[in-house]
This record gives structure tokens, sequence and C-alpha cells, in this order.
């Protein structure tokens, strides 16, 4: 599996973002939920985007996939503009996405799922589809299976492999332990860690240990508009800024 | 035994014309959300499309090439210019689709007059063959054995290629299709396209069937397809090919051995289903 080159914190801001959003703002219908959402990621980065329920992280998220109605502002992927693009072509630019409540393809098999989400039949794609087979063992013994046979966990496994066996300059990943059991949540947590070393990785997630355990940077969106970023570690220190904005201080 | 067989084979043969112009109206609502009004137009250009080709060709099957070829570019240029707007917009769609059907509908009239023609069916297949000793129209086998195909066809295309693997991902989430790099606007075009070919082949096939074409068939035989929809649930292929050998064998049963049921028993069929299962025998729950 291809890497990414990793920086230090330090380093970050020598590098230029392979995603940054300044001042997004977004409708879903006429609810305008992203009212100035602004953040960087850099490569090799896990940015984690925190904030209560409502707060916009869900809709950032469809907003850069190009599913939403953008009101303004800007989306930079690795320089280039892709504000106002359609799903399909914010995808094939190289950005991957696994959508909040797992949506894999019920009447597709394991492996067709895996097939109509690979942008490219070539080696490097197939080898990358291993890597995530070897991520996920369930995946492998239920090959042939539908989908819609698949548990709650190994279909949030499919919909992770998914995106991983594309080349992608970023992966989206929205809630990816909601609903699951903890000791599903253990696995996908592993999971995230390890392709933490090869992908820059922008993951929203309400689960907080989950975050700081796989999260470089943060940032927290609170009504539609980020309000605090940092280092993560900082965050999981800061009791005082977790009541503030997160609601799970002691 | 003799009147069991006749019935049957009638009801087969109904049974392949209404598969024909479901089967796209039933992927075009399972996978684009689309209630398409417009889907009866199609039969009925394909009925007077293949009878105005056959008149001066001669041809049966150079009409019913003709027919699928007008089809197919009603169903692009359809999609292209009045569909498309209206995705995610119900009430826009219905309006639309309504609107198309009365206007085009008009327009077959105002081309062919309101006087239905008359079609006749391909001299090779004008006569009856003795089939257990029952004289059986070959008409009724050819159209049993086109619709057998066709299925066939689409089986395969679904199961068995690349578009039918996006079309049975795109009922579920065509959003998620999307979100994965594929242009799902252009398989909404191929689909719809698809779906008006099939119902303009129906269209070819049902006029030497009834032995005339008239402006009012579209309407009245695109009930039957909706039906079929409803019975078998929107975007599943199993539940249209079902759904349609219920009505089709009901229809003919039902005529011959209760005739005053014969109007109300599809309608009685369809809310019997939608009590016992609202998404149809074979629908995709929640869709």
């Amino acid at each position: 599996m291809p890497s990414c080159a990793r920086h230090t914190w330090e380093e970050v801001n020598m590098v230029k973002p392979v995603l940054k959003l300044e001042n997004l703002s977004s409708f879903i219908g006429a609810f305008h939920i992203v009212q100035g959402v602004s953040l960087d990621v850099f490569p090799g980065e896990a940015v984690v985007i925190l904030g209560r329920n409502g707060a916009g992280k869900t809709t950032t998220l469809r907003t850069i996939m190009g599913l939403l109605r953008v009101a303004g502002g800007v989306i930079e992927l690795a320089g280039e503009t892709i504000l106002g693009l359609p799903a399909h072509q914010v995808a094939r630019r190289g950005v991957g996405y696994v959508p909040e409540d797992c949506i894999v393809f019920n009447f597709l098999t394991v492996k067709e799922n895996l097939q109509i989400a690979m942008r490219k039949a070539d080696k490097e794609t197939y080898a990358r589809q291993s890597y995530a087979l070897d991520l996920f063992p369930d995946l492998k013994k239920a090959y042939s299976r539908y989908a819609a046979t698949l548990s709650g966990g190994q279909r949030q496994m499919l919909a992770i492999a998914r995106v991983l066996q594309n080349d992608n300059k970023i992966i989206l990943i929205d809630e990816p332990s909601k609903g699951l059991a903890p000791i599903i949540v253990e696995r996908v947590g592993e999971a995230l860690i390890t392709m933490k070393n090869s992908c820059t990785l922008i993951l929203v997630e309400q689960n907080f240990p989950l975050a700081c355990a796989v999260g470089d940077r943060y940032y927290i969106l609170n009504g539609g508009r980020s309000v605090h970023s940092g280092h993560v570690t900082e965050l999981a220190n800061d009791v005082q800024l977790q009541n503030r904005f997160l609601s799970i201080g002691a | 035994m003799d009147t069991f067989l006749i019935l049957l084979v009638n009801g087969l043969a109904d049974a392949s014309l209404i598969f024909l112009m479901a089967a796209g109206l039933s992927i075009i609502l399972g996978m684009m959300g689309v209630l398409n009004f417009a889907h009866g137009t199609m039969f009925l250009w394909g009925g007077y499309t293949s009878v105005w080709i056959m008149a001066r060709t001669g041809s049966f099957w150079l009409g019913a090439l003709g027919a699928v070829a007008v089809g197919a570019l009603m169903g692009l240029v359809f999609e292209r210019l009045f569909v498309r707007p209206a995705y995610g917009k119900v009430t826009a769609q219905i309006l639309i689709t309504l609107g198309l059907m009365i206007v085009f509908t008009d327009l077959a009239r105002l081309l062919w007059g309101a006087t239905p023609l008359p079609a006749l069916r391909p001299a090779v297949l004008d006569g009856m063959v003795a089939v257990g000793g029952v004289r059986i129209a070959e008409y009724r086998i050819f159209l049993i054995i086109i619709g057998v195909l066709v299925a066939i066809g689409i089986h395969a295309l679904i199961n068995r290629t690349r578009i039918g693997m996006v079309m049975r991902a795109g009922v579920q989430s065509p959003e998620m299709v999307q979100a994965l790099g594929i242009d799902i606007s252009r398989y909404f075009t191929l689909v719809f396209a698809g779906g008006a070919a099939l119902a303009a082949l129906g269209g070819a096939l049902y006029v030497p069937l009834v032995g005339s074409v008239w402006s009012g068939m579209g309407m009245e035989n695109q009930i039957l397809a909706f039906i079929v929809v409803v019975v078998g649930g929107m975007g599943s292929f199993i539940g249209t090919a079902a759904g349609s050998l219920l009505l089709g064998l009901m229809g003919t049963f039902v005529a011959w051995f209760f005739p005053p049921a014969a109007v109300v028993a599809n309608v009685l069929l369809m809310a019997v289903v939608l009590v016992w299962k609202p998404a149809g025998l074979f629908g995709l729950e929640g869709k």
C-alpha cells in the first residue's frame, strides 16, 4: 500500500494542505446548516471534526463531497477548487467517502460492492484492495455473500474497504462507530489507526476516545461554524474545553 | 383441459406484453425515483410507428425495429429535457410526465387521425399451430418467446454487467453511487431510454394482436403497468416479471370464468398486496 508522507506538527505549517475549506456555507433544502467552516488538512494527517449533534459535521462532509448545494466559501483539493463540482467528479479527483450509516449496496455481493467502487482496474488498485481485505479479514470470508447478509460491523468494514482500494488524496469518514458494539468499535478503531499510516483522513466522530486515538488534530464545530481547533492531545487534557463545546467532560 | 391450455397461452402472451411495458417503468421508478406517467406514450408511439413503417415497407420486423428506435429516442429526449430538471420533485414529475402524455397522445392523433388504424400480423406468424390437439395462434406463442427472451436479456444485463451492477446499486442509493465516482446521470439516461424502447416494442407487438392502433391505447395499458409495479415492487426485476405473469394470467382466467369481475380484479389484487406488503411482493422496504 503506497503511503502518504507524514509530517510533524511543526512541519505541517510548511506544507500545502490537501484539503482547504474557507468560510464554507451550505444548505439542506431551505435550512442554512453550515454557516462558516474553515479548516486545513495536511498530507498524512488525521483530522477529527467534533461537535454536538446538529453542529454541521455530517453536512460539512456532504458539502465537500458535492452532495449539497454550496452557498459560498472555498473548497480546495490539493490547491485546485472543487467547489460546485458534482459528487462523481469530486470522488474522481481523489476524495474517498464513507458515509454515516455505512451505506453499502445490499443487492450486490461484497465482491461487487468493491468492484463498483473501483475507479481504475489496475495492479495498484488490486494491491490496495488486497491490503483492505487483509485489514478486514471478515470481508474475505464473506466475499461472495450479498451485503444484505452482513452484520453492522462488517458493513462498516466494507464501506471503509471500498474507499481504501482507490488512490485517494483524502478519505472522509463519517461516524464509523455509530451503532456498533464496543468490541466492533475497537476493531474499526484499530483499522483506522492502521489506515492513518497510509492515508490522509477526516474523521467525524462522536466517540471521543476513538476520535482521540485516531486523530492528530481536531476542529470543533458549533452552530455550523468552526469555533476551535488544535492538537488532539491538548483537547484530551482540557476538560473545560470538552465541557464547553462537547459536553463530555467529567 | 383444452380451454385451460388456450387460456394459459393467452395469459402468458398478455403477460409478455405487460412485462415489456412494466419493466422499464419499474426500473425508472425504483432507480431514478421518477413517476413516469409518460411511459404509455412510448407504447402508443411504438404502435403507431410500427404500423406506419409496415404500411410503407411491408415489413413487420422493420416496423418493430423502427418502433424501438423511436421509443429510445423519445426516452432520451424526455429524460434530458423534461425529466432531469424534476429529479427529486415528485409533484413536478407527475405534472410534467402527465403533460407529456397528453401532448404526445394528441400529437399522435394529429398525425394519424382519431380513427383506429388496422395493424396486421406478419404473414409468417399469422397461422395456427396445434399444441396437444389444441389450435393456438402462432403470434401468441411468438409473444411468449419474445417476453422470455427479453426477460432473460434483462436478467443477464442486471446480473452480469457493470451497467446492471450500477442499476442494482442505484435502486438502493443513487447518491452513494455518485459519491463513488460514477456519473449516475448517464445511467439514468440509458435506463430511461432503454425502458422507453421496451415500452415501444411492447406497443409494436401489441397492435397486431388486437388488430388496430388507436390513440387511447397508451393510457389504457399504462395503468396495467403501474399495477404491476405496485404488485411486484418497484425496481425489482423478479417482482416485475412475477407481477406481469400474475396480471396476465389472472386477467385471462377471470375474464373467462367470471367476466363481471374482469374489470375490478386487477385493482382488487393491487389493494390486497398493498395491505399485505406495502412495498410490493418483491419490493425494497423503505424505498
